[in-house]
């Protein structure tokens, strides 16, 4: 189909008049060079959606570490582009070029949701796009697909659940049923725990799984009913996590079979869940009583400045804006200098409310995993399950 | 991982297909277990009849695609949370959440939907649509992105000890009882009243009926009130046990259309028969086809449309 484009002369010359006039205007679409323009930080999470909550409290708690910095980053200012990923991966790879290509933003923060932060870290690594995970665990992140531009403050999926594998054997639980949702996340929650313990002697009974996001329970309650196992290890999160606790109760099930499960179970849907969760054990690098000065100081900052209490999600949001900071300062504020920021995240040791934390060759974090248990309407630190885990980073080449 | 699980007690081999990669499970299933699956399957058949039950009439009555369904269930649902910690009481959240929900409904139908009728549907598919991105930020704004729990009323908390570990919750057998009643109180209005007459009468040949003199413009806005405040009671009565929270009326959307096509457009016996055919085939899909069971309603939606083009029950073409 053909159109003829009709040039009269007024719009040749209107079109001339219009071009003369850009080339004398001053430019205004130069390259921010100037060490005054602000940095932008792309924040691509889930705003709506099952996740709604968990990346706001990500948001919250970057946004708290810039305020406490007097809203900039190693000396730069700092803007904000936001882009709600809806924790969907067919359109994570638009949402993430829509900040890359059009938005341009010098570093990305996302996601919570595994397989749409997957999508991202290939976008990262094809335009070499600074970027920090602030929670989605994919093994492979800071794996098969690990990159020098990609850091992670929260942790890998094997690394939140390879400790409660012995933890459990060794408190006597030899036969487990283990249940999540059939996706990235959940397979490598259970395969982490599996593997250890496996190897300490125990026996999986069996694995249930469900479509994700779907929470309808009750058929798996009465099979897990019907095996009888010592006890339960779950992954579930967010809306799910809520109504899997208060339907394990609802059964009866917590009476005679111990449920316990990743850190996430009962990290932000304590209040939702009521009585339902009391008792239950969880592993995650966080406890919600930990009394390191810096997770004081966090909790006190946070409640002041959102008036809810902060988690976990608000803690790895935080130590993603000081480790860029850390990153920045170093590289004396320019963001395109990769090579230097990205010597300082590497090497970074930051005094976290989490307890120490510092960072592998794959950019994962190196931290302590706690026991908790669901006591007084929080995850109370029960022991160390096992302290400065490492991700083994199997598949990274840079590892 | 094992695909032959050993079972603890004898009983009934109930299924048995290849199972080297966990398609299936052989699973030997006991009586009593099979009786606990068939009571969850049912009971989550109840629900999703009585969400596609607003869904049924105004889809097959009004002819109008609402995609807003389930964003009305998810909008039901805050309202009880709200309402109940409000007031206190949960029933008053059922009566405030129905009545309010049918005064919207009576309101978008003044407004919007009255605009629709005899459109393409792909102009009723943009409007509801837009009306689920509006519903949604309203309730964000109104009620925020956090995750909240509903207490059961009073004097249905209890549970029922089925077996010597499993109970069920009391709460639940509340509503397959509310939802038997609710379906019974649709049929009896359809079939039994003047009102039921008109409607189904519009629903056969609107022409016919509008030249007998039946003013439709007040019919179809009730009609439409009736479907929204439906799926709003969908929302309330489920809400203790489905907990409340962002995104919570996706699934429901798709699960009450499939209900509504695989029952026949129009048919609200078919919607129970449907709703209740996508129970078991969802409760025992988990048990025994855990890695296709996603897949299985859809299978037996296009296979009952094979059999029946248009759906169990249904005489109607959209």
């Amino acid at each position: 189909m053909s159109k003829i484009i009709k040039v009269s002369r007024r719009t040749l010359l209107s079109g001339a008049a219009g071009a003369a006039t850009l080339a004398v205007t001053p430019r205004l679409f130069s390259p921010a060079i100037a060490q005054n323009a602000p940095l932008k930080v792309g924040m691509m999470l889930p705003y709506t959606g099952t996740y709604a909550k968990l990346g706001q409290f990500i948001d919250n708690g970057f946004k708290l570490y810039v305020e406490q910095k007097g809203g900039k980053l190693g000396g730069r200012a700092i803007e904000f582009v936001q882009v709600d990923d809806e924790s969907k991966p067919e359109a994570a790879t638009d949402n993430m070029n829509r900040l890359v290509g059009r938005e341009k933003a010098d570093i990305v923060i996302g996601t919570v949701h595994s397989g749409v932060a997957m999508a991202m870290v290939k976008v990262a690594r094809d335009t070499k796009t600074m970027m920090i995970i602030p929670n989605a665990g994919a093994n492979d992140a800071t794996g098969a697909l690990c990159s020098p531009n990609v850091f992670r403050t929260s942790f890998s999926n094997w690394q939140a659940t390879f400790p409660a594998g012995k933890v459990m054997f060794d408190a006597g639980i030899k036969n487990v049923v283990t249940i999540t949702w059939r996706y990235t996340a959940g397979a490598e929650m259970i395969s982490g725990f599996t593997e250890n313990f496996t190897k300490s002697g125990g026996k999986i009974v069996e694995d249930l799984t469900l479509p994700f996001p779907e929470v309808e329970f009750q058929a798996l309650l009465t099979r897990i009913a019907t095996l009888k196992p010592d006890a339960v290890f779950s992954f579930f999160a967010g809306g799910g996590a809520v109504k899997f606790v208060k339907d394990y109760a609802a059964a009866g099930l917590n009476k005679t079979i111990p449920l316990y499960g990743a850190g996430f179970l009962t990290d932000g849907t304590i209040q939702a869940q009521g009585e339902a969760a009391n008792g239950i054990k969880t592993t995650l690098h966080y406890a919600d009583n930990l009394d390191n000065p810096a997770n004081l100081a966090f909790l006190k900052a946070f409640k002041a400045k959102t008036n809810m209490d902060g988690d976990i999600y608000a803690v790895q949001g935080f130590d993603a804006a000081a480790l860029y900071d850390i990153g920045l300062t170093a590289a004396g504020g320019d963001a395109k200098a990769q090579d230097k920021m990205i010597a300082a995240m590497g090497a970074a040791k930051i005094d976290s409310p989490r307890g120490p934390l510092s960072f592998n060759k794959a950019h994962n974090p190196i931290q302590n995993i706690y026991l908790r248990e669901v006591r007084n309407g929080r995850n109370e630190m029960v022991s160390i399950a096992q302290a400065n885990v490492d991700d083994p980073a199997r598949g990274c080449k840079m590892a | 991982m094992d695909c032959r699980v050993k079972p603890g007690n004898d009983g009934l081999l109930l299924l048995s297909l290849a199972p080297n990669d966990c398609f299936a499970r052989i699973i030997a299933m006991d009586l009593v277990t099979l009786g606990i699956q068939l009571l969850n399957a049912i009971q989550y058949g109840m629900v999703l009849f009585l969400v596609a039950s607003g869904l049924t009439l105004v889809f097959g009555i009004l002819g109008v695609i609402n995609l807003a369904h389930g964003a009305f269930y998810m909008l039901g649902a805050y309202l009880a949370y709200w309402i109940a910690a409000y007031t206190g009481s949960f029933w008053i959240a059922v009566v405030a959440g129905v009545a309010i929900a049918f005064v919207i409904g009576m309101l978008l139908e003044t407004v919007f939907i009255r605009r629709l009728y005899g459109r393409d549907h792909l102009a009723q598919v943009l409007l509801s649509f837009g009306l689920i991105l509006v519903i949604d930020e309203v309730r964000q704004l109104l009620f925020g992105k956090d995750v909240h729990s509903v207490l059961p009323p009073e004097g249905l908390r209890g549970a029922i000890q089925l077996t010597d570990n499993l109970s069920y919750p009391v709460y639940r057998l509340a509503i397959c009882g509310f939802c038997l009643i609710a379906a019974a109180i649709i049929f009896l209005v359809i079939t039994r009243t003047k009102i039921g007459m008109i409607v189904r009468a519009g629903a056969e040949n609107r022409e016919m009926t509008r030249t007998l003199g039946i003013n439709f413009d007040t019919v179809n806005r009730y009609v439409f009130a009736v479907g929204i405040a439906l799926a709003a009671l969908g929302g309330i009565v489920v809400a203790p046990v489905s907990t409340v929270y962002p995104g919570m009326g996706d699934g429901m959307l798709i699960l009450s259309f499939v209900v509504v096509v695989l029952g026949g457009i129009g048919s609200i016996g078919g919607a129970a028969i449907g709703a209740l055919l996508i129970g078991l085939t969802d409760t025992f899909g988990k048990v025994f086809f855990p890695s296709v069971s996603s897949v299985l309603i859809y299978v037996l939606m296009a296979a009952v449309l094979l059999w029946r083009p248009n759906g169990i029950l249904g005489r109607r073409e959209i």
